[in-house]
């Protein structure tokens, strides 16, 4: 809503206080101003001037020559090009030394040798913004209205010393989408009073009900709706006042009738529509929803097929406009129109709202109908439009108010304590203060018992309906600044973080400080990427949006691994090959083809690294990360998470790993080993098509890890007695997994191993293409004693015995 | 056999002069003092000795003996000395090439803000609540005080799934399983997490961000207790000058609402670019939690009262950081990244 500070003026007296304190206190209020700007955009030294004679320019087939009189005693001559300057008009002259927006400076010039004093203007050329002007003054020169005194500035003509606040309106204060409603803020806030207008209605013999007749037939839709006949009209442009008003408010002045419509809607709150009463059949006005697939056209000459949920006005068998939203075109008011139809109504917000969002038609009406009009004003602004219509276009208006429905404007009492207003704020309050708010609000009240204030809210204020809601006018008039600052009494709570957030926390501390990067990426991606990892799940079916912004956004990520490639891409396109980057986040899963339920939620870890392992430096090569990196981060994950010994992993060729070098992640649970996720290297034709080097992934969810997460630390006693360690190698087929070595070594000896790790992987000629040698370190403790060599040896050779028997190794010595 | 030995010393002594490495010394020390050396031999004569000679033999010989090892030994010294001097002069390296860099990553700047906003909270005495990005209609909007309909909903342009289903708009739908959660007790949490909004990307808007929201509900919650709250978060989070500022807003889950500004952090209220000249930044949402919401959650606005406040993490993290584009936070470009990588 835009107000203009001078029209705001006629309902409040603003003397004493500028544009700006206006704005500062309205937004200090609760309501918002984004801006205030001065209507006047650069224009000194414009006035009215009459065009006394036009010839035609000697040199020049487009150029008239003009002799102006300006009301002074020189008689200028100007050289103008619009094709429309004409003698006897009167327009807006910007003489020698005018100023005009854009910074142009008038001089005295010589246009094709003639010599020029001045410049005739155009609308545009005065600052007016384009898309508010009257079709006839979009082009040529502004011809203004004959009855101006000659030499009065064009600012004051067209009200250009002004300035318009910007109102930037939460949904609640819709009063306030109209003068009188920001009248009334401005009354509250500045102790000031509210000047209703006045209408004015000159009784004649005519009847309204010999000429309309109103009858609603869809009551929950409508709930009020009155016309009034105004007889013999004449079409004509407004007078300049009330074009400039409607300008100021960002609304295109059309003519008379449909301008006062818009000016009581922009006064009042209350949309009206003006038909033509001669092309509404036989006057009748009847209210009911559509028929489905029955066709309206709108009067921006759009076809709108109907349906059921949308409310219309017919003439009882045609619709001849949708209720709330825009008036049809077949009863458009016209320059031949004669006779008027007004109506002023009340239709349920809900269904304006429904029909205007399905058809993606919003109007100055539909804004203020979907929010609630004030059900007190519909009366008054049809009499208010009816009086304008009878003064400015010369109209009559029959006697009384055809209508169907209730009026509804009783006032709704709300009663509140003064007691609870200062226990809710923590104010202190006193019965007076609260009373002089209610006051300056411009609400009736009553105070009874234990200074319960029962209060008669206004209609205008349909969004007070509580106590809070009180409290908060209260509150917002007293100051928000003055409200007390004091601390929560009752005991304190200790503050804490949950154990998945504990363990989110320490994963990024871990894996940072391994050097990787944490990414946050977009939870919607491509359906094509969803398709890329699906193993991790078993039920993938991605979760659409109904209406995304683009396919590429469409649907709700399945992985974290797909967006972590396209951050490599990225990256790698900015000349950094090495990343390596992991994310915590959601994915999404769903088994339906509709959603009935939330889909699977679930929490992951995923990770990616590509080229080095750390950047080449004048003393360190840069060296390639392979599997092992990336299974070396989730062993230390585990390591952190105390799940370390529940873990295993296995080879395992999911969709678009590299079959050869990939692992899945099995966790140990109460249910068995159950797969947790995977870490490899992506498919080689992968990254060749995405131009990476080598990359490793992993990919694990983090459910199960919070719930087999041991954050107990348990103390081992060091050890008391000498360890005793054995190496061997033995060489064993190249498709024996060390794991298995291990297993089986760990399985063979027992509690007296202590430990078994591999220290050295051996393939060359001398074994053959087929075999490689496996390096192991063993070591063999017992807690209570020392253990003498020969059970060493003994136990020892056990193991050697079981890798030959169960793998074919062979011992090298 | 004294002029032996006085002669042996003399030699030793010009020998040792001539000697320029330890090899070299560790040959004269075995040459005059080792067990077939000079001095031995020498004193192997001591037996042909009358009773009276030998003691003065003897001490010759152990004159003649210290002397010897006096000079070797400082020869020793010198040479010792001289090869830690060398071996110093050849280990020593040039201190201005740079060290060896550890790996280090750094904590996304978006989360590194929510951790640092959780644990002001967290010192408060809140704790953490989560819930699902996915929600129910019911959860995100109508047990807000925002039945389908409302114009208010037009605040938050939302992504629907289905016509019950969407992507929360808020963190807000958290607080509502907090409630029904926590079945009429009292309530003190702060929930973080993504939301969506449908909104067209620019330099300050992204359809997907993150939003910290907290409520508190007891008996006696006022107003004034909003503010003196939030007073105490912007002084943890920006220092003990930050000041607060509240003007009165509309949501359709508080009653009265207010929007908070902050005193710029950058001008410290002085006015400057960043504030527009005001002075101010507005940071977050709060107000008192409107009684419907409290009836919804199965609570009796009668008996108990609250306060919610909210605020966008993406908000914070360019105020904090000086960053001019929130898509920086999604492009997830390395040069970008690291520079988080510290305190």
């Amino acid at each position: 809503m835009n107000v203009s500070y001078k029209w705001l003026n006629e309902y409040v007296d603003l003397s004493g206080l500028s544009p700006e304190e206006i704005a500062e206190r309205m937004t200090r209020g609760g309501i918002e101003i984004d801006r205030v700007e001065s209507r006047n955009q650069g224009v000194t030294g414009v006035v009215v001037g009459y065009v006394k004679s036009k010839e035609k320019h000697p040199d020049a087939d487009k150029l008239n020559v003009c002799k102006v009189d300006v009301g002074t005693d020189e008689e200028l001559q100007i050289v103008c090009g619009a094709a429309n300057v004409d003698s006897g008009q009167h327009v807006p002259v910007a003489v020698v030394g005018a100023k005009l927006p854009g910074g142009m400076n008038i001089k005295r010039a010589k246009l094709r040798g003639v010599e020029s004093q001045g410049m005739i203007c155009s609308a545009k050329e005065l600052g007016l913004p384009d898309k508010l002007l009257p079709r006839e003054q979009q082009e040529g020169i502004l011809v203004l209205p004959a009855d101006l005194k000659l030499g009065t500035p064009i600012t004051e003509v067209l009200g250009l010393e002004d300035a318009i606040l910007e109102l930037d309106l939460t949904p609640n204060r819709s009063d306030c989408l109209s003068m009188l409603g920001a009248a009334y803020e401005v009354a509250a806030l500045t102790g000031l009073d509210v000047k209703l207008p006045e209408s004015r209605i000159i009784d004649t013999a005519e009847q309204a009900s010999d000429y309309v007749s109103v009858a609603i037939e869809a009551e929950e839709q409508c709930h009020h709706y009155s016309a009034r006949y105004i007889k013999g009209v004449k079409i004509a442009p407004s007078p300049l006042w009330l074009q400039n008003r409607l300008v100021a408010a960002g609304v295109r002045p059309i003519n008379n009738i449909v301008d006062i419509t818009n000016y009581v809607m922009l006064e009042y709150g209350q949309p009206l529509h003006a038909f033509d009463a001669d092309l509404v059949s036989g006057g009748r006005i009847v209210v009911r929803m559509a028929h489905d697939g029955e066709i309206l056209q709108t009067l921006d000459d759009q076809e709108r097929k109907l349906d059921s949920s949308m409310l219309v006005i017919t003439d009882g068998e045609q619709p001849i406009a949708l209720a709330g939203v825009m008036g049809g075109a077949s009863s458009e008011v016209s320059a031949d129109t004669v006779n008027i139809l007004l109506e002023s109504a009340r239709f349920d917000g809900g269904t304006v709202r429904k029909t205007s969002r399905q058809l993606g038609l919003r109007s100055e009406s539909s804004a203020r109908f979907e929010k609630g009009v004030d059900p007190e004003r519909v009366l008054l602004a049809l009499d208010r439009a009816a009086g304008l219509m009878a003064q400015l276009a010369g109209g009559l208006v029959a006697e009384g108010v055809v209508q169907a429905g209730e009026v509804g404007a009783e006032p709704a009492v709300v009663s509140v304590a003064l007691a609870k207003i200062n226990r809710y704020l923590g104010t202190t309050l006193s019965g007076l203060e609260v009373k002089t708010i209610f006051g300056r609000l411009g609400f009736a009240f009553e105070v009874a018992a234990d200074d319960v204030f029962e209060v008669s809210v206004p209609t205008r204020r349909g969004d007070i309906t509580r106590d809070v809601d009180l409290i908060e006018e209260v509150a917002r008039l007293y100051g928000y600044d003055n409200i007390p600052t004091t601390p929560i009494e009752g005991a304190s709570t200790p503050g804490s973080l949950t154990v998945p957030q504990a363990i989110r926390r320490e994963l990024r501390k871990r894996l940072t400080n391994a050097g990787l990067h944490e990414a946050i990426s977009y939870s919607f991606t491509s359906p094509a990427q969803t398709d890329l990892f699906p193993d991790l799940a078993e039920q993938v079916r991605p979760v659409r949006l109904a209406m995304p912004m683009s396919e590429d956004r469409s649907v709700l990520r399945t992985s974290l691994l797909p967006q972590l490639l396209e951050i490599a891409a990225y990256n790698r396109n900015r000349k950094n090959d090495n990343v390596t980057v992991f994310e915590i986040g959601s994915v999404f899963h769903t088994d339906e083809e509709t959603l009935t339920r939330l889909p699977h939620e679930k929490h992951r870890l995923a990770g990616l690294l590509t080229g080095s392992r750390r950047q080449s430096q004048w003393n360190v090569k840069a060296e390639a990360v392979d599997f092992y990196d990336a299974k070396g981060l989730l062993e230390e994950i585990f390591r952190l998470l105390g799940v370390q010994n529940s873990i295993r992993y296995e080879a395992a060729a999911p969709t678009h790993y590299h079959p050869g070098r990939t692992a899945a992640v099995l966790l140990e649970t109460g249910r068995g080993y159950e797969r947790i996720g995977f870490v490899g290297q992506l498919h080689p034709e992968q990254q060749r098509d995405l131009d990476l080097q080598d990359t490793y992934l992993f990919e694990l969810e983090l459910g199960q890890l919070y719930d087999a997460a041991d954050a107990a630390i348990v103390y081992k006693a060091l050890p008391r007695f000498p360890a005793s360690g054995r190496d061997i190698a033995v060489v064993v087929d190249r498709t024996v997994q060390a794991g298995a070595l291990t297993a089986a070594i760990a399985e063979t000896a027992g509690e007296l191993l202590e430990s078994v790790e591999v220290f050295d992987i051996y393939t060359g000629e001398k074994l053959g293409a087929e075999k490689k040698s496996v390096a192991l370190s063993l070591i063999y403790r017992h807690s209570e004693r020392t253990l003498t060599d020969e059970e060493v040896t003994e136990l020892h050779g056990k193991v050697v015995a079981q890798l030959e028997e169960s793998f074919g190794a062979e011992l090298r010595k | 056999m004294k002029e032996r030995l006085e002669a042996l010393r003399t030699e030793a002594l010009e020998a040792l002069q001539q000697v320029t490495d330890p090899g070299a010394l560790n040959e004269l020390r075995i040459k005059y003092l080792g067990k077939k050396g000079g001095l031995t031999e020498i004193l192997r004569g001591m037996g042909g000795l009358s009773a009276e000679e030998r003691p003065v033999i003897g001490q010759v010989g152990n004159e003649v003996r210290g002397a010897i090892e006096a000079a070797i030994d400082e020869l020793q010294e010198r040479f010792q000395r001289e090869e830690t001097e060398s071996r110093l002069r050849a280990e020593t390296i040039d201190v201005t090439l740079p060290g060896k860099a550890p790996l280090s990553g750094a904590v996304h700047p978006l989360n590194k803000v929510a951790q640092e906003l959780e644990d002001v909270f967290i010192g408060m005495g809140y704790t953490i609540a989560e819930g699902p990005e996915v929600e129910e209609d019911y959860y995100n909007f109508e047990a807000l005080n925002l039945p389908k309909n409302h114009p208010a909903r037009d605040m938050q342009d939302s992504f629907y799934i289905t016509d019950e289903i969407l992507m929360r708009t808020h963190t807000s739908p958290v607080q509502v399983r907090t409630m029904k959660q926590m079945n009429g007790k009292p309530v003190k949490v702060i929930c973080p997490g993504k939301v969506y909004r449908r909104d067209d990307d620019d330099a300050t808007h992204s359809f997907q961000f993150n939003q910290i929201e907290g409520l508190v509900i007891d008996k006696n919650i006022r107003m004034s207790d909003l503010k003196g709250t939030l007073l105490q978060f912007v002084q943890q989070m920006f220092g003990q000058q930050a000041q607060i500022r509240l003007r009165p807003s509309f949501f359709p889950f508080t009653e009265p609402s207010a929007e908070v500004d902050v005193t710029c952090v950058q001008c410290q209220g002085h006015g400057c670019r960043m504030c527009k000249q005001t002075g101010w930044l507005e940071i977050l949402g709060c107000g008192m939690v409107h009684p419907r919401v409290l009836e919804m959650g199965g609570y009796d606005p009668e008996e108990v009262s609250g306060f919610a406040f909210g605020m966008g993490v993406e908000r914070i993290a360019l105020l904090k950081y000086g960053i001019d584009d929130i898509r920086h936070f999604y492009a997830n470009d390395l040069r970008f990244l690291n520079q988080f990588a510290r305190m």
